[in-house]
């Protein structure tokens, strides 16, 4: 098991280096300077600036001194916020996202799972059905409809909740973005829990456990709810990054100052570090949570750890 | 039956239609795509789907030329941001700019359908060759292939769509690409799983011992009869596509003006929601029905397609 979990995370060195290096050539090559938007700017500012930021030096040299800087935490200024660095930009950002896109994540878990075997227990009764057409409904309406509507009738026209912006963290600012967040995830979890708790009650060793006269409660938690949670599990790696993606926008539509509307604003603004900060920083968390994913799996699924 | 053999019969005095009716009677074996076919005929929900999305089809392509006059960028000043109008026959009123918005709802529907279509498609080509030759050659090109894979998975594409849209073009070649390159990866990993499964089967050593390369097995044995779970696959792709070109519109990074789509006008709709709900209401139906028409025919795919799940 140790062996497995350490061979996974020496994985994880070219996969970010690879991470970095797409994004770092990527964003060198294009077309367009950041300082493309400074007017008439003296030809001797202008390489005083490039000079001052590595610009002028040989790709491959700037990128060596890129990663020479990541290694020690430094992501480097922002081009933009010329009052910042980027990563005082992301821990600026960070516990609005982490609190949006955690609780998220936890409650779509939560009720995702509970309704989807609900309606696996109940299968083909009316509440089944009923979660089938609402989960579906969940898919097919994208979070950034579902938002605009929510701040529309909860916020506007009923008055029960803000409509936007952070109010300083207070909890009532976090119900809806939290909500229209977790609302795709939970269908998804949902659906996926109903089909393979489905998939598992009809197995055999299911059969074995109730025949050797196992109470039903028993059956239930500790053979079917293990067998069945696999797929579930292996689907929260994918979930997260749909999260974090989800936050870009969630944020953007109820101005909540994290990270995601720093990388919208810097994208359009071609802020070179700030948005490669924002992808390798992105990247390292879902990596790391892939990998926490995986190892869990790993736990729950002897196959696995037998191979 | 042979015709020496109908002209015989003939010659013994039966009626032409007597013989026509036997032979329609004769029992014929019924492959796997005419058993999913009726079975896919007898879902209900999948078929109002497919139904639906011929009629979202044609309504997206056709109509601006046979249901309106209005064209694409024409502005009204007089009717900036009004409601439905019958009589002007602005049916879903109009825009914050005062242009016709069926006439946009539908044209963005062309644009978020073509790029789903069309980047779903780059995704199979990629996915399903990639993923053939990994599962079928198998043993290291298979571990090279699918490590290459791991990585890449690992990489939050999205982010590198995103990067893509800013610094360079937009053009809508480039949208189909780069999203395209996103998604063949779990395209690729369903194709391997099949192509395992298939490598060993009969059929296969037979086209072997009878000395067929391994290309040609490839193109002509593995992937025809790994179709179906990438049929499944397919439908069931086209939809994310389209939300995920929708959701770049909707930052602002993906179709750029004149051109619109369902995200783009959404966004807009969004914006304005308060004075304006058609803006929202018309583009994000549209969208909404389209994924649900979607899913629920990649679902009826499945269960049509895989007989064992029910």
């Amino acid at each position: 098991m140790l062996s497995y979990a350490v061979r996974r995370l020496a994985w994880l060195i070219p996969t970010l280096l690879i991470v970095i290096g797409i994004s770092f050539f990527m964003m060198r090559l294009a077309p367009g300077s950041p300082f493309a938007t400074e007017e008439n700017m003296p030809e001797i500012i202008r390489q005083n600036l490039e000079a001052a930021y590595h610009l002028n030096e040989p790709l491959w040299v700037q990128f060596l001194i890129y990663l020479g800087n990541l290694a020690q935490g430094d992501f480097g200024p922002s081009f933009q916020y010329t009052d910042y660095t980027v990563t005082e930009l992301i821990w600026l950002g960070f516990p609005a996202s982490l609190q949006v896109g955690g609780l998220a994540i936890g409650i779509a878990a939560l009720i995702g799972i509970a309704v989807g075997m609900h309606a696996a227990l109940n299968q083909n009764s009316w509440s089944d059905h009923l979660v089938m057409a609402v989960t579906m409904t969940g898919i097919a309406v994208p979070n950034f409809v579902l938002a605009p509507l929510a701040i529309l009738i909860i916020g506007v026209y009923w008055g029960l909740l803000p409509a936007g912006g952070w109010g300083g963290g207070a909890w009532t600012h976090k119900v809806l973005p939290i909500a229209t967040l977790a609302m795709t995830q939970i269908a998804y979890i949902a659906r996926l829990t109903r089909g393979s708790v489905i998939e598992t009650l009809r197995s055999n060793y299911i059969r074995t456990a109730r025949a050797k006269g196992l109470p039903a409660r028993l059956v239930m938690v500790r053979h079917t709810l293990r067998g069945a949670l696999l797929p579930v599990i292996s689907y929260l790696g994918p979930a997260i990054a749909g999260i974090i993606t989800g936050t870009v926008v969630i944020e953007e539509i109820f101005g909540i100052p994290g990270i995601g509307r720093y990388f919208v604003q810097g994208a359009l603004n071609r802020d070179y570090t700030l948005v490669m900060g924002v992808v390798i920083f992105y990247a390292v968390i879902i990596m790391a949570l892939n990998l926490l994913v995986d190892v869990l799996y790993a736990v729950l699924d002897p196959k696995v750890r037998l191979s | 039956m042979t015709e020496a053999n109908r002209e015989a019969v003939s010659d013994a005095g039966l009626h032409p239609d007597l013989i026509r009716a036997a032979e329609e009677r004769r029992p014929r074996g019924r492959s796997l795509w005419q058993d999913a076919l009726r079975r896919l005929g007898r879902n209900h929900a999948a078929m109002a789907s497919l139904v639906m999305l011929v009629v979202i089809t044609f309504l997206c392509f056709a109509g601006p030329h046979l249901l309106t006059d209005h064209p694409l960028d024409r502005v009204y000043w007089d009717r900036v941001a009004k409601g439905p109008d019958f009589e002007r026959g602005h049916w879903f009123g109009t825009d914050g700019n005062g242009r016709d918005l069926f006439v946009r709802t539908l044209y963005g529907g062309q644009i978020s359908l073509m790029v789903g279509l069309a980047a779903t498609l780059v995704s199979l080509v990629i996915g399903v060759l990639y993923g053939a030759t990994a599962g079928y050659f198998g043993g290291r090109i298979d571990n090279v292939l699918m490590r290459i894979v791991d990585i890449l998975y690992a990489v939050p594409f999205i982010f590198f769509v995103i990067l893509l849209f800013v610094f360079f073009d937009r053009n809508l070649l480039m949208v189909f690409v780069a999203i395209g390159a996103v998604v063949w990866l779990d395209m690729a990993r369903i194709v391997r799983g099949q192509a395992i499964a298939l490598r060993g089967k009969e059929f296969i050593e037979a086209a072997r011992s009878l000395g067929l390369s391994g290309g040609a097995i490839l193109v002509r044995h593995i992937i025809p009869n790994l179709l179906s779970p990438v049929v499944v696959f397919v439908t069931l792709t086209v939809p994310q596509v389209i939300l995920f070109e929708s959701f770049l519109s909707f930052i602002g990074l993906g179709v750029q003006e004149p051109m619109t789509s369902w995200g783009v006008l959404i966004s807009e709709g969004a914006r304005r929601m308060q004075q304006a709900w058609w803006m929202l209401a018309f583009p994000a139906a549209f969208l909404a029905v389209t994924l649900f028409c979607f899913n629920y025919l990649g679902d009826g795919l499945r269960d049509a397609l895989d007989p064992k799940d029910r």
